[in-house]
């Protein structure tokens, strides 16, 4: 028994900077923002009808806490009856809690749900309340390294000798050119949902663009950048997503569900798998999840007409796309700019890359699959492969 | 415009509201430009709420230039979490010492917020939060509020002896019409300050969209952005010609009137002046007006004795004055209440709603014990049927209360409160009984209006634990507790009293266990005076009508009938008893009350009210009438008498909680202070005792 099941909508907080524009606002409050937003946008459904609703966080204490799925879905106003509950996959939270749901409609459980993310790295810093187990070590069942994100990357430039820091450079540099673009046509802003955020000091404001984007950013800039993680490294804040605070909401449904009540069809799931790399490489996760995810649908990476990869880190999608055969600019990929622009609020990115590959089937009828992965910690990926509901069967 | 204000001499500093700008781009709300955001905020959290002295006033008029000078598409202003802004700063209020200074106050307010009427560019009100006062005013001033849905609103200043004297006044009545504005303005601040819900507000139009908490401001600039694209349109009615103002205004009248006993107060009569004005003059006129109301009110010493009362009970309600630590309270987990009678059902019903723990009851027969407790299941049933209790919750509380005719059912108990008929023996007694059945530490209390305390507690081999407590009628509804202590009351039982009054949410007084305590024994040598005067003459009409405009809630013979001449009969009785010969006993009273004559007044056929001729014809005639004036005089300076005699023989320790118990107890009106401010400005207390009981300047003009 499998049943079809596609994404209605998407939508996501402006993201902010840790400390900076949401260093007054609760990370629960973000996420009820996201969940209200998306369910202004879908008046065709009723609260009531919600069948579940899943949020990530990567850490679900205090304002994350509190089974944050079920506080979430309370603090939005949905009737007492819609149950909530919480994903944890660290940064493929969100995209975790898209799986769930799809796997939850395929099976014919839930018709109708919401799945999101959250993060306040502000109010979170990464890291917070770890204690990994000194077994780790002691056995040696990873390195050092393994626990350090920026460290991974730098392992990822060890292995792939060919990724240049000049190379993660200009790649970041073209992420952030490509999301000052979309943002003069106003292509990012179209599902951001509008956020108070209160300053004590400086008042009341609505947040309504992303924070983090350096549209001044040039090569001999990124070039005189620290390398934090190790002496004469490569990887920097410059070709690295930042710290960051947002939510995202996505609405998912059993086709049938979505016909029935006339809701819009932004992309219909194909297959999904998540895969384990060496944690010190984690960055290299989406190869092997991605490779899953195709030959699951009996897909070819050939078959990918569009990529939403979350740039973690530059070396990261670069590892990805040199394994592939993808050129660093190629079009297809992120069209919109990624994570090391708009930033990477952990758990919540996934859904943010499904919004994104959402408006490119619109503009793209010819493409038919699209891609939305991205790497996690302790050594993962995770791959979602998405069908456009415009194709029109026509190469363009 | 007035570009400095200095505090009143003595005044505490003023906690500024800072009034922070920020842009807000429209361009995601579907509309151009910007919105220039105006924040009130005091930098502190939601138990102290913004509020406008001068230095807020001026910062917000800096921050309406700075708004203007971003050129914005709209202005709007917005609060901290939870509140909006609670209103003028009173605190300096009580230290103006010049018309000229509160004239300036009342126009720095004006001057500044009209000006967001009377921009060029729309500004809105967004209401987060609580808005008393100055603070709906400041949005009454803007052309359109938005208003969360869990938020109060309310003008409360008739209550406290004001008018909405920043534009409220002439704004609302022009905004809203007539009928509603006298109900906001009048009707709800003389109905004990009753606070509008949102839902309230909207219907009454004082607001134009109510949303949800959660996401308030960013709904609320989507509505301005509607207004500004045109997509909402807010239609306003012009009131001038409405047909309902004498009557609103006539209804507003009479409301103040009957919460006054027929005095025409100067707030309230005030009040009504603007409102009428409102129908046809100018918005300058109109706060031209309401600056010298204002002015007027402020160097009165009603106002300044309203402000006195107002922070005496704002204060005494979270502090008793005199209590014991806290932590020396006892637990109390089962209580039991003696009696089952309507007093005892009624606290019963009372500690049980608070407490939430197992009641006993206990009466002579099972019959009657069995009746109070169907009598509280009967009450619980009822705030069910009214939606005041969820049925899960009278299903708790109703397999929490039980009757018995065996006392042993006392057992257990950490508080029994006994409530049978006053009648010292019979109470002795009981104490007694109980003691063999209840743990040395367990608190009795008794809710005796008149009869010693101290007595009570004869001969218990745990005197410490006896207490009084004593409530007023109806007991879930009058806020006054008197907690007595005995000589021998320790500390555990009195903070464990004050503890259970807490939970019971009452104002309490500690006071030494004597006669009457404080407010018995205050009206009943009041009322001695007025039976006295009757019994020895004056013709009934002026003894009961001497004191009219001084505001009382009732005549006396009003409070008598309340009362029962019964009741009224005992005390004095009991008083005279005990406090000598000053307490006297009406031959007027006795005789109503041998000849089962229950009320002085009664209604007549046509509905109207008049005196009861089979009273009337009880009365005791003397042959020396007093004037109104004597009646007046004597009365008062009995109060002034009394009163000094309570504070020196330590009854209680301060002048205010005399007056705090004649605010909660008797409800005796803000204006007067409780009672001894009034007595001090009337040069009464000087008169007849020799000193004032407040310095002055403290309830009264410096």
């Amino acid at each position: 028994m499998s049943r079809s099941v596609v994404l209605v909508d998407a939508v996501r907080t402006p993201f902010g900077k840790a400390g900076g524009m949401y260093a007054g606002t609760r990370a629960d409050d973000l996420m009820v923002r996201a969940i209200r937003g998306l369910l202004d946008r879908n008046p065709k459904v009723e609260r009531s009808a919600i069948d579940d609703v899943a949020i990530a966080a990567a850490t679900q204490t205090g304002d994350q806490g509190m089974n944050i799925g079920r506080s979430a879905t309370l603090l939005a106003g949905l009737p007492n009856t819609v149950p909530g509950y919480s994903i944890d996959r660290w940064c493929a939270g969100a995209l975790t809690a898209v799986t769930t749901i799809a796997g939850a409609i395929a099976f014919g459980s839930n018709d109708i749900a919401i799945a999101g993310g959250v993060e306040h790295m502000g109010n979170h810093p990464m890291g917070e309340l770890m204690d990994p187990n000194p077994r780790y070590l002691a056995e040696k069942i990873v390195e050092q390294d393994a626990l350090a994100m920026g460290a991974t990357a730098e392992r990822l430039h060890d292995r792939f000798p060919t990724i240049t820091k000049e190379r993660a450079d200009k790649y970041a540099l073209n992420s952030q050119i490509k999301t000052t673009k979309a943002y003069e046509a106003g292509l990012i802003q179209r599902d951001l949902i509008p956020m108070a955020a209160r300053s004590a000091e400086l008042g009341w404001t609505i947040a309504t663009v992303d924070e983090a984007p350096r549209p001044t950013t040039t090569m001999e800039g990124l070039a005189g950048l620290k390398t934090p993680f190790r002496p004469a490294g490569r990887v920097t804040a410059g070709n690295s997503s930042g710290l960051n605070d947002g939510a995202t909401a996505a609405l998912l449904a059993s086709e049938d569900k979505a016909i029935e009540l006339g809701l819009t069809i932004k992309a219909r799931l194909v297959s999904y798998a998540f895969a384990g790399v060496e944690p010190e490489v984690m960055g290299f996760g989406p190869v092997p999840s991605t490779i899953k995810a195709l030959k699951q649908s009996g897909l070819t990476i050939d078959d990918i007409g569009l990529f939403e990869i979350n740039e973690a880190f530059a070396v990261q999608v670069l590892a990805f796309l040199e394994h592939f055969g993808i050129a660093d600019d190629d079009v297809r990929v992120n069209p919109f700019g990624g994570a090391i622009a708009v930033g990477h609020p952990l758990a919540s990115s996934g859904v943010r890359l499904m919004l994104n590959l959402a408006r490119s089937f619109e503009d793209h009828p010819e493409v038919r699959y699209g891609l939305t992965t991205m790497c996690i910690g302790l050594g993962m990926g995770g791959s979602v492969i998405w069908e456009n509901p415009h194709f029109n069967g026509q190469v363009k | 415009m007035t570009t400095e204000i200095k505090l009143p001499e003595g005044a505490p500093e003023e906690v500024v509201t800072q009034a922070l700008v920020r842009d807000i781009d429209l361009s995601a709300f579907g509309s151009k430009g910007t919105m220039a955001l105006i924040t009130l905020d005091n930098s502190l959290d939601h138990n102290r709420p913004n509020t406008f002295g001068p230095q807020s006033l001026l910062a917000l008029a800096a921050a309406i230039t700075e708004a203007t000078s971003r050129k914005p598409a709209a202005i709007a202003i917005t609060g901290k979490p939870f509140i909006f802004a609670a209103g003028a700063d009173l605190s300096a209020l009580s230290f103006i010492s010049n018309r000229e200074q509160s004239l300036a106050i009342g126009k720095l307010g004006h001057d500044v917020f009209r000006r967001l009427g009377e921009s060029s560019i729309p500004t809105f009100a967004f209401i987060n939060g609580l808005a008393l006062g100055g603070g709906l005013e400041v949005g009454l001033h803007c052309n359109y509020r938005t208003l969360a849905s869990t938020a109060f609103t309310a003008l409360p200043e008739v209550f406290l002896g004001l008018v909405p004297g920043w534009g409220g006044a002439t704004l609302l009545p022009k905004l809203i019409g007539p009928e509603r504005a006298v109900q906001v303005i009048m009707l709800n601040a003389l109905n004990n300050n009753t606070m509008m819900k949102a839902k309230d507000a909207y219907a009454l139009g004082v607001v134009d969209a109510v949303f949800e908490p959660s996401d308030f401001l960013e709904r609320s600039i989507a509505f301005a952005a509607g207004v500004l694209n045109g997509t909402t349109t807010i239609e306003r009615k012009d009131y001038s010609q409405d047909p309902a103002w004498e009557s609103a205004l006539a209804t507003g009248k009479a409301a103040s009137l009957k919460k006054y006993g027929g005095a025409e107060i100067a707030s309230p009569m005030k009040a009504l002046e603007l409102i009428a004005a409102a129908k046809t003059n100018t918005l300058g006129a109109g706060f031209d007006a309401e600056d010298a109301a204002l002015a007027d009110l402020t160097m009165s010493d009603p106002l300044r004795a309203s402000l006195y009362a107002f922070n005496v009970i704002q204060k005494k309600r979270k502090k008793v004055e005199g209590a014991p630590k806290p932590a020396l309270a006892r637990k109390v987990s089962k209580v039991g209440v003696v009696g089952a009678g309507l007093m005892a059902s009624q606290l019963a019903l009372l500690l049980l709603r608070n407490l939430k723990c197992p009641i006993v009851m206990t009466d002579i027969d099972q019959e009657r014990a069995d009746k109070g407790v169907a009598w509280v299941k009967n009450e619980l049933a009822k705030l069910v049927e009214k939606k005041r209790m969820s049925a899960e919750s009278a299903a708790r509380l109703s397999l929490l209360i039980s009757g018995s005719a065996d006392q042993n059912v006392y057992a257990g108990c950490d508080f029994i409160i006994e409530a049978i008929f006053e009648e010292l023996s019979l109470k002795q007694g009981l104490f007694k009984k109980l003691e063999a059945i209840i743990s040395p530490e367990c608190v009795l209390a008794t809710n005796t209006s008149s009869l010693s305390v101290e007595r009570m507690s004869e001969g218990l081999k745990n005197p410490e634990r006896v207490v009084g407590f004593h409530f007023f009628n109806p007991v879930a509804v009058m806020p006054l507790l008197e907690v007595a202590r005995t000589s021998k009351t320790d500390d555990a039982t009195t903070a464990t009293a004050i503890a259970v009054g807490k939970e019971l949410k009452k104002t309490m007084i500690i006071c030494k266990d004597a006669p009457g305590f404080v407010v018995n024994r205050l009206l009943t040598r009041f009322m001695g005076e007025i039976t006295d005067a009757v019994d020895e003459g004056t013709s009934p009409e002026v003894a009961d009508n001497a004191m009219r405009s001084i505001g009382f809630p009732m005549s006396p013979f009003q409070l008598l009938d309340l009362v029962g001449p019964g009741v009224a009969l005992h005390v004095s009785q009991t008083l005279n008893a005990n406090l000598g010969e000053r307490y006297r006993i009406s031959p007027t009273m006795a005789a109503m009350v041998k000849e089962g004559v229950r009320n002085f007044y009664i209604k007549n056929e046509d509905g109207s009210v008049g005196a009861n001729p089979a009273a009337i014809a009880l009365i005791h005639k003397g042959d020396t009438p007093s004037t109104a004036e004597q009646v007046r005089s004597r009365a008062l300076t009995a109060l002034a008498v009394e009163a000094r005699m309570m504070l020196d023989e330590g009854v209680v320790s301060t002048p205010a909680e005399i007056d705090l118990c004649m605010l909660m107890g008797a409800g005796w009106p803000m204006h007067l202070g409780g009672i001894l401010p009034y007595l001090d400005r009337e040069g009464i207390s000087e008169t007849a005792c020799g000193q004032r009981f407040h310095p002055k300047g403290s309830a009264s003009l410096p």
